[in-house]
């Protein structure tokens, strides 16, 4: 292209840049919606078991709803999703020609998962209607089984881009041999899984959560938005203590494994013990500036004592280096904060309803809730620049480099454009029809039609709760 | 036959499910797309609507299996095809989300001026982008592929037979998708509509015939390795493919409906099969064979153990999700 040409860059190093930025921005929107195909499924058939169970209308009415909104976001999922698939193939044509028969192995086993995920998708929300009450709630759990099996294949080829193992190289550098289950099964494998599906899980339930805490604020207080409050907020609550050790784990594992990416993220300059821990500030040659310093806690944190010794950036060759530490260390710092944060916030829900089986009154509460969305989706970006950013400038970690596997192909500035100009309408449109839903909802709420209870005829499926059974109360009489 | 052969098998076998599946969903946007104004269009829509929406995410996944696979066991073919076809390739992912979007938000929303723009969206795209992967198709079995890739961008493709693959694409979707909507209608006791599709069919079937025909000559002039074959090896799935379409022409006109659609698919499965064995035993005619391509033994095994597993999986999975939409059990609301 000649404008780029004219461009002071060098054409591949502006094709580098923007074939990583094109990856990076189309991978996070991708992941907010995979994380929400990953877990909604759990929380709609937990709706939906306490309807059938209980003969909860509103927790079934709930279930339906959150089904539909669902068959948005998988849409957009789905489709943001073949656009990944086209990008490793555009975007890096000779990592996937060096690596495809290692890297894609897990690929081929997620086809599955994302077959199956589509296939019973499809019958449980358009089930809603026909089928009848249990055989249409069991047609939705293959969906949680796949969403984690989904889960697992697509983050452990990261985890083996990051810690890659299980094959052999002839003197060319070219794959002879592979060893499938080493590279399902590498070393990093056992701390991002696990990582990322507790982080689909706290993203979807804050983020379902938000929504009706925000409801909420605005005055509807009935039984219906208590419970949308209530339910994937547990869920989310669950999860988030578990992230936190886990999370914890993956950093000790990076300590030892990738000392590179965790110098930078931490700032540690100079090889030693007694590594102090910087919480914010800014990463420059000699020291953080800005930032608040607990003398000793790292080492503490990466070995259970002041005397470990931690890798600083001295011992790592320059071109080895990942670049922006200031950007590695803040993401770190804002996931570590925010996963703290989050775990308070599951501290008093969990002990206000432990004694008195009711949201916690203040609206403060609420105002938690309805920001715990946002925050969690911040913190899941965070920790894959973290992930990403910090292997770099490695595609797969010692075996390639990231500016090897880039595409010479040109105009890639052109199709960044393209995509963001694309992707801002789809995601302008798909806010548009959740919205367009969520006031329909509102609508009949006001209306209390019935139209909307399933399974056929009123009635027939022993929906109609028996007497003393129904219509529990869910978070007692409601926030102050 | 060799892992490698079972592999590219397995490809073929995904191409061939994503032609015909695939293609009928996209056949379905054609027909969306010229069905007229908003009131006269308003049952076809409807029948369209109704038939695509519990199934198109199902029918969209075999794309993705075809890439992973093909990166997967063939990476070096798959790198020549992404570096050398990107234009076509990009223009066919923004045709799908597109596509995919415009039809998903059109179900979910009631407001008329924007159901027509979202149908807008995905009934063009629906066109145009198997448009783009015909063209694909075509441009690799010209040999406009360069082993090692980096072929040029725009001659790879903007030649007569990748077009004419590009357009045979289309017009092949379109033929499935209105002897598929014929049988709906049938379905749902709707003799107007079944008329409807009926001629659409017809007139598709034609058009599908004049292009494969077409094409044959774009073949013999420019591509004769697969020429050749495609008049020799693989004649008899030419003769097989060209029968099937005349019992469907014949059917339609007799008002037969039993074993229309599977004579339907059996037309178009023949092809893409005389097109594979006309390409053997290369993937890149006629640069890179299957086997030069192939990744190590150990790969090749998991991905044909996965597709084991995946038969026993999701086959009946995907048999269910069908028959429940056939027997009407899956409604929109
Ligand atoms: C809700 C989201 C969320 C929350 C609250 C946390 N994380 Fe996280 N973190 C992620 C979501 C995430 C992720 C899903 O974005 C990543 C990217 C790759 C991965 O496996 O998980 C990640 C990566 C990631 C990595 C890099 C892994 C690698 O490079 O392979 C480390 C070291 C941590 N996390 C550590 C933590 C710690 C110590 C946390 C809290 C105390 C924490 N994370 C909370
Ligand atoms: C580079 C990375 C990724 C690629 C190439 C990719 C590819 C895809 C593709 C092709 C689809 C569409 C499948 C369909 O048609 O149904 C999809 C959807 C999905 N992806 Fe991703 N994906 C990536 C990252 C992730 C991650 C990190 C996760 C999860 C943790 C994930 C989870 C999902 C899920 C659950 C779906 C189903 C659709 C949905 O529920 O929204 N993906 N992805
Ligand atoms: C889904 C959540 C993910 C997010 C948000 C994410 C984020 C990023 C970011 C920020 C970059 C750019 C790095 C840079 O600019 O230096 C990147 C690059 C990349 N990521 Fe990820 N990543 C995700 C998951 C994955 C997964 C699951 C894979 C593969 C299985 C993957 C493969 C890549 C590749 C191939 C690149 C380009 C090379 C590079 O710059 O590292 N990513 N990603």
């Amino acid at each position: 292209m000649p404008l780029l040409d004219a461009l002071p860059l060098a054409a591949s190093q502006s094709n580098l840049l923007a074939a990583r930025e094109l990856m990076a921005f189309t991978l996070a929107f991708h992941i907010v919606l995979a994380c929400i195909g990953v877990a909604l499924p759990a929380i709609i058939l937990t709706a939906n078991w306490l309807g059938l169970k209980r003969g909860d209308d509103d927790a079934m009415r709930l279930a339906r709803r959150w089904s539909k909104a669902m068959a948005v976001t998988f849409a957009v999922g789905a489709v943001t999703g073949t656009v990944l698939s086209f990008e490793f193939g555009l975007l890096w044509p000779r990592f996937m020609e060096r690596f495809g028969d290692a890297f894609g192995i897990a690929f081929a086993i997620e086809g599955i998962f994302f077959f199956t995920e589509a296939i019973f998708l499809a019958i449980y929300i358009y089930g809603w209607k026909r089928l009848s009450g249990w055989a249409h709630f069991w047609s939705g759990v293959p969906m949680v089984i796949t969403g984690i099996g989904g889960a697992f294949s697509v983050v452990t080829a990261n985890a083996w881009m990051n810690q890659p193992q299980g094959f052999t190289l002839d003197a060319g550098g070219k794959v002879v041999g592979t060893d499938p289950l080493e590279i399902l099964f590498n070393p990093a494998t056992g701390y991002e899984v696990p990582h990322m599906l507790l982080a689909a899980y706290m993203v979807a339930g804050f983020l379902v959560a938000s929504i009706y805490a925000v409801g909420m604020l605005r005055g509807r207080r009935d039984r219906l938005h208590r419970l949308g409050v209530v339910i994937p907020l547990t869920i989310a609550c669950i999860a988030t203590p578990i992230q936190l050790f886990v999370g914890d784990t993956a950093a000790r594992a990076i300590a030892d494994h990738q000392p590179a990416k965790f110098a930078a993220m931490e700032c540690i300059q100079e090889t030693g013990p007694d590594q102090t821990e910087y919480i914010g500030g800014i990463c420059t040659d000699d020291g953080v500036k800005g930032a608040i310093p607990i003398p000793g806690l790292d080492s503490f944190l990466v070995g259970f004592s002041r005397d470990t010794v931690v890798t600083g950036l001295d011992q790592i060759p320059d071109n080895e280096e990942p670049p922006a530490d200031t950007l590695l260390h803040l993401s770190f710092d804002a996931m570590v904060g925010i996963g703290t944060a989050l775990m308070g916030l599951a501290i008093w829900f969990g002990f206000v309803w432990w004694r008195r089986r009711e949201l916690p009154r203040t609206r403060w509460f609420l105002r938690a809730v309805a920001v715990s969305g946002i925050a969690s989706v911040l913190a899941l970006w965070c920790g894959w620049i973290v992930t990403e950013v910090g292997r770099q400038p490695w595609i797969v970690q010692g075996f390639m480099r990231t500016e090897e596997a880039v595409t010479e192909a040109e105009g890639i500035w052109f199709a960044f454009a393209g995509v963001l100009l694309l992707y801002a309408g789809l995601g302008t449109v798909a806010i548009l029809v959740l919205r367009t839903l969520s006031r329909r909802w509102r609508e009949e709420d006001e209306e209390t039609d019935d139209s909307e209870t399933p399974y056929g005829p009123p009635g027939s499926m022993g929906l109609n709760p028996e007497p003393g059974s129904g219509n529990r109360p869910v978070g007692g009489k409601g926030v102050a | 036959m060799t892992r490698a052969d079972v592999a590219a098998v397995i490809l073929w076998t995904g191409a061939t499910l994503y032609a015909v599946f695939g293609g009928a969903d996209f056949g379905a946007g054609l027909w969306d797309l010229i069905a007229g104004g908003a009131e006269k269009g308003a049952r076809p829509r409807a029948l369209i609507e109704r038939s695509l929406t519990p199934v198109w995410e199902a029918n969209h996944v075999w794309l993705i299996f075809i890439l992973v696979v093909l990166w997967t066991a063939f990476p070096e073919a798959f790198g020549a095809i992404m570096s050398t076809l990107y234009v076509p390739l990009t223009l066919a992912a923004f045709g799908i989300v597109l596509r995919g979007a415009g039809f998903a938000f059109r179900e979910s929303i009631r407001s008329i001026e924007a159901k027509r723009a979202l149908g807008a969206s995905f009934a063009l795209s629906s066109v145009l982008t198997p448009f783009f992967m015909g063209t694909v198709v075509g441009a690799i079995a010209d040999g406009n592929v360069p082993v090692g890739g980096d072929g040029d961008p725009f001659s790879s493709w903007l030649q007569p037979l990748p077009l004419f693959t590009g357009a045979l694409f289309v017009a092949s979707g379109a033929y499935l998708a209105a002897v598929f909507l014929v049988v709906d209608a049938r379905r749902a006791g709707d003799a107007d509509l079944e008329g409807y599709f009926v001629r659409r069919a017809l007139t598709a079937a034609l058009v599908a015939g004049a292009f494969a025909v077409a094409g044959l000559f774009v073949l013999h002039a420019d591509t004769r390795y697969v020429y050749d074959r495609l008049t020799d090896q693989a004649l008899p799935l030419v003769v097989v493919s060209a029968l099937c379409g005349l019992g469907v022409l014949v059917m339609l006109l007799r008002g037969a409906r039993r074993g229309l659609r599977p004579l339907a698919v059996g037309a178009v499965v023949a092809v893409v099969w005389g097109w594979g064995v006309a390409q053997f035993p290369y993937l890149l005619p006629t640069s890179l064979k299957i086997a030069e391509s192939a990744a190590p033994p150990e790969t090749l095994a998991a991905v044909i153990v996965v597709f084991l597993i995946a038969a026993v999986v999701v086959l009946p999975a995907l048999g269910l999700l069908y028959w429940l939409s056939q027997k009407e059990l899956l409604s929109g609301e």
